[in-house]
């Protein structure tokens, strides 16, 4: 549970991140989601064997860091933590996939290896990428853009009801596993029996708790469907910042930078 | 006519497990006045608030808001007139960020514009927390909690406030702050609380519950003073009419 906290103390830093006062910060909320957007498409429909191409994707996440001043290390870190994941998922590549696809040196390098490289660099960029958003833009904003942009509006309040009670259900789920803990004296206590009336009872607490604030929504009016926020007209650098952005990630994703320079350069050299 | 009046009568409530709640209850609050209703744990204090803003609905008995039965027909009004500000500010406080929930009423109410503009800034200004407008729920302390849950239903500027608990989980600054506020309030209220010395303060009448029952209604003080009254509801004299436990005095 501790480290449940922690990763929620975690969600509470990106939110205050987005908090900031940068050029970025300002845009449309839609705008940047939808940037994000074409960003993780281009970079998801590569080929499985894409290696090079995927590289100067690279250039987005960095960018928007650096303008708009967010801790890099920190943003990085977070990145590392899906690595476990994706490497469950991409770690037999290597050995179902053994088609020599070319040789460095005396090593032949296999399709599965590149696979497994491909799949690690795409995660890589589609959770930096969505980290960046998050943290110039702020979750609540961001659910608020995807209904602009056509997303139903149950999703975004499933969201919204998500996001706020997480905090409220940790901080009990915390509190009870710590009580747990203090009285199993650095043993197991009873081990897995004792988990599951505590979730059992986390269940039901949070049960009541939805009684009492859709007792609370029904005191002041509500009808079903949360009032919209006001909305924004996007101003000229919401739509040059999707024009740059789109223009440039289409760009890379229809001709392989890397590959025309390696061209090009080689070519010269001859 | 005014939609200040709480009138209840012969209300009885039974929960579905066959606990019978709330036997007999009859007492009105009239325009402007400030009533707690208190109680040991379990004596209907809660049951009884669900009813005035209708959560649940009267089997038997009646509740009148402002000559008004409390009704499914009559429900949005009965709202409109009765704030509600719940035990604990987290079940309230659902919306992303303060200014939205406090603007989630009076939107609801189909208040637009300038107009909810005012609304919601009139309404966090009484409570002392127009700085707090843009946070999150989640990033304020206890205190800033209850004055912003306040705030959310005083933007519909209600003619009634109920209150559960106001004072529970406060420090003494923030406890202090909030009864401050409280006695501003020219609303009728009801509040319900175990904190007896706010009672003291905020409260001229007293409304004690005891197993689902109206065992006394008066004035505070005289109340108080009845310490086999309180003895046999499980109450206890509050502390400022205690003598001093140093001296005696």
């Amino acid at each position: 549970m501790a480290s449940v906290h922690g990763a929620l103390l975690d969600l509470k830093r990106l939110d205050r991140l987005a908090g900031g006062d940068t050029v970025l910060h300002r845009l449309d909320p839609r705008a940047k989601v939808l940037a994000t957007l074409i960003f993780i498409l281009c970079v998801v429909s590569f080929g499985r064997y894409e290696l090079s191409a995927l590289v100067p994707f690279l250039i987005y996440p960095a960018v928007l860091i650096a303008i708009g001043r967010l801790p890099a290390g920190y943003l990085a870190s977070r990145v590392f933590l899906v690595f476990p994941f994706v490497v469950a998922v991409g770690i037999f590549n290597p050995f179902l996939d053994r088609e020599v696809l070319f040789r460095l040196g005396d090593i032949g390098v296999t399709g599965g290896w590149i696979s497994f490289a491909s799949i690690m660099l795409r995660t890589a960029l589609t959770v930096a990428a969505a980290l960046t958003l998050t943290a110039l833009t702020g979750f609540v904003p961001i659910c608020r853009a995807l209904v602009g942009l056509g997303m139903p509006k149950v999703f975004a309040m499933q969201l919204l009801f998500l996001y706020r009670y997480l905090f409220v259900l940790a901080d009990e789920g915390g509190r009870a596993a710590r009580a747990r803990e203090m009285r199993s004296f650095g043993g197991k206590g009873r081990g897995l029996a004792s988990y599951a009336p505590l979730l059992g009872h986390l269940l039901l607490r949070t049960w009541q708790r939805a009684e009492r604030t859709h007792m609370a929504m029904l005191a002041r009016g509500y009808n079903g469907m949360l009032p919209a926020a006001e909305s924004r007209r996007p101003g000229l650098s919401d739509f040059l910042f999707i024009l740059f952005w789109g223009g440039l990630l289409i760009t890379l994703r229809l001709c392989n930078l890397p590959r025309l320079l390696g061209a090009l350069v080689t070519g010269t050299l001859s | 006519m005014s939609h200040h009046i709480i009138e209840i009568e012969h209300l009885r409530h039974v929960y579905p497990d066959g606990t019978e709640a709330l036997h007999d209850v009859t007492f009105s609050v009239t325009h402007g006045e400030s009533v707690a209703v208190i109680g040991a744990n379990g004596a209907g204090k809660s049951t009884l608030l669900a009813h005035l803003n209708g959560h649940l609905l009267s089997e038997s008995g009646e509740v009148r808001i402002g000559h008004v039965p409390v009704s499914r027909a009559s429900l949005d009004q009965v709202r409109r007139t009765v704030g509600m500000v719940f035990q604990d500010p987290d079940d309230q406080l659902f919306m992303p960020t303060v200014r939205e929930d406090v603007a989630f009423g009076p939107m609801n109410l189909g208040i637009t514009g300038e107009e909810l503009k005012r609304c919601v800034a009139d309404a966090l200004c009484r409570v002392d927390a127009e700085h707090l407008a843009e946070k999150a729920p989640y990033h304020l302390s206890a205190g800033e909690k209850r004055r912003v849950a306040i705030a959310t239903v005083l933007s519909m500027s209600p003619n009634v406030l109920v209150m559960d608990e106001p004072t529970n989980g406060l420090d003494p600054y923030a406890r202090r702050q909030l009864i401050g506020l409280l006695k501003d309030f020219r609303h009728s209220k009801i509040i319900t609380s175990h904190d007896l010395d706010m009672v003291l303060e905020v409260c001229e009448r007293t409304i004690v519950l005891s197993g689902g029952a109206v065992r006394a209604d008066g004035p505070t003080r005289e109340i108080f003073r009845d310490e086999r009254l309180l003895r046999e509801c499980r109450l206890e004299k509050p502390l400022s009419m205690q003598g001093c436990p140093v001296c005696g005095g």
